[in-house]
């Protein structure tokens, strides 16, 4: 379904994304993980147009998407959450959630109606479903840190995408959040039929619950595989796991 | 369709409000009929500017310009073009509101203060043009006995006039705010980055934010000209705009209707304490530092936090 091929962007002299290879199939649940500054939050926004690449190509369902702007990528069904919190904190938790849902409707340009009685059955069902219903109505900003995050991914749905990236969706969380949150992503995933691609630092995490795991180190992928594959894998052991 | 969009106790303050803006002019002297109508022409254009301030977050430093396009080209329509009067009338907000676009299209490039800058400039521009250009703007004698229609002709009359138009235009703004496009554009002020990522053409969505925002501008600038039968450079000139961007700040940014309580208070400040000293504007500034750090959100800001009817996020934000 995502195809990426020796991606390559640099920062001034420094090249944060260098040869990265990554294959995702229809319905895979894949983790890209590395060592701090590996490149992973790079390659996220290189797939997802936040940053253009200089070298390389993104594929999804076969047509190239390289370079194309943030909007236009999420049109074609991929919506994402980030690594630092990225939501509206001067909105309520609705309108946070019915902005994307607006946006996905082409009703974004309307200037004649109230949004407050647009698309609400399509903004609640994903509020319930993340379990974020009760506060629908409090301001997004006054959130804890965990529903935050849980906020950022009820955003992302909002786009009903097909590929869903998640970029340390545990970030900063508590290990009961941690567990709850995974159970969160895992059961979201398969209601709705997604495609997942998220990285993370909790290795345990990441091999219970990527069907596939993709490990990049200084910019390069250096293996993709199943999790006993890049468990196994020399260069990985050296590179990352039996670092300590 | 307009189901809970605005509260009942909301909907009887303003029906009271507009009773008596409605019974008004045969009550109280001219003069205080005059200021009340220069009050809806500021405010409406404060109003507009909040627009692309405080729901879309964009430096527009330089709103009056499309104030001043607008009143010059109704001015310059009735005066030399010949059309209908009406259509004079209907044509000059598009006239501001294309300034609004192509002004809008060069500055989006530039991210916040260098956009405020560079709109300032380019509006000096519209300035220096109606200041310069004495054959056709008439320099900076500007146009004066502008022929007007006899339904507008006296004072009561445009203060009709202005208090019909003041009202349409402040109704289709809050719809404006309330709908999709406004909700989104709060959201592009917030986190333009992620309402890209949500697949909102974030600088499209702002762009078509200054182009409404310049067509109410132009609308009040048409109010301006109706009200006092003759246009000058001083519209266009940035210290207007600062002073618009004063009474939004002074109202509250955050809220619908805090420009125009700011409009008001200023408008008001400078008839009345202007009569005393010409030094009115240096209590003004005392006024704005202590309303910085006591009513970050404003006074009609702080109003409404008082009655409970709206959460103070911003303050929260402030660590207040």
């Amino acid at each position: 379904m995502l195809r990426v091929e020796d991606l390559k962007v640099t920062f001034g002299d420094f090249k944060a994304v260098n040869g990265a290879f990554l294959e995702v199939e229809k319905g895979e649940i894949v983790a890209v993980i590395g060592p701090n500054g590996a490149g992973k939050t790079t390659l996220f926004n290189l797939i997802t147009g936040h940053l253009r690449p200089v070298g390389g190509r993104v594929l999804f369902k076969g047509e190239d998407i390289t370079g194309l702007p943030p909007y236009v990528i999420c049109k074609k069904g991929i919506a994402r959450s980030f690594q630092l919190l990225n939501i509206f904190p001067r909105l309520t938790v609705f309108e946070n959630v019915q902005v994307a849902v607006l946006s996905q409707y082409n009703h974004s340009l309307n200037m004649l109606r109230p949004a407050k009685n647009m698309m609400v059955a399509e903004t609640e069902a994903i509020l319930k479903d993340v379990g974020l219903l009760d506060k629908a109505d409090s301001i997004a900003g006054s959130f804890s840190h965990g529903d935050q995050k849980i906020l950022e991914i009820a955003i992302a749905l909002g786009n009903n995408p097909e590929f869903l990236i998640l970029d340390e969706p545990t970030a900063g969380m508590s290990p009961e959040e941690t567990a709850a949150t995974m159970e969160l992503v895992k059961r979201l995933a398969q209601e709705r039929d997604l495609t997942l691609l998220f990285c993370e630092h909790d290795i345990d995490i990441v091999f219970s619950t990527a069907d596939r795991i993709m490990v990049m180190q200084l910019g390069k992928t250096i293996v993709q595989g199943t999790p006993e594959a890049v468990h196994n894998n020399e260069q990985v052991q050296q590179a990352y796991l039996g670092g300590d | 369709m307009f189901k809970g969009v605005v509260t009942s106790r909301a909907l009887l303050a303003t029906g009271i409000l507009l009773l008596v803006l409605l019974l008004l002019p045969p009550f109280i002297p001219r003069f205080y009929v005059y200021l009340v109508a220069s009050i809806m022409v500021m405010g409406l254009l404060a109003m507009s500017l909040n627009l692309v301030v405080g729901f879309g977050g964009l430096y527009q430093f330089h709103h009056g310009a499309f104030y001043g396009v607008g009143a010059y080209a109704l001015a310059l329509m009735l005066t030399k073009s010949g059309l209908p009067q009406w259509l004079c009338f209907v044509g000059a907000p598009f006239v501001a509101a294309l300034a609004g676009l192509i002004i809008g299209l060069i500055c989006i490039r530039l991210n916040k203060l260098y956009f405020a800058m560079l709109q300032i400039s380019l509006g000096s521009l519209l300035w220096a043009l109606a200041f310069r250009w004495y054959d056709f703007t008439g320099g900076d004698d500007g146009i004066h006995a502008i022929p007007m229609p006899a339904l507008v002709s006296s004072l009561t009359g445009s203060y009709y006039f202005v208090l019909v138009v003041f009202v349409l235009s402040i109704f289709a703004l809050y719809l404006v705010t309330k709908s999709p496009f406004g909700g989104t554009l709060q959201a592009a002020r917030d986190n333009p980055q992620r309402c890209e990522a949500v697949g909102v053409f974030v600088k499209r969505h702002q762009i078509i934010g200054i182009v409404v925002a310049s067509f109410f501008a132009g609308v009040a600038g048409e109010l301006f000209v109706v009200l006092e039968g003759s246009v000058f450079p001083d519209l266009l000139f940035w210290v207007l705009s600062l002073e618009i961007l004063i009474m939004c700040l002074l109202g509250g940014w955050f809220t619908f209707a805090g420009p125009i309580v700011g409009a008001a208070i200023i408008v008001s400040m400078r008839t009345f304490v202007g009569i005393y000293t010409e030094y009115w504007t240096l209590i003004l500034g005392v006024i704005l530092a202590l309303l910085i750090f006591f009513l970050p959100e404003g006074v009609w800001g702080y109003l409404l936090e008082k009655v409970g009817k709206k959460p103070s996020s911003y303050a929260a934000e402030r660590g207040r």
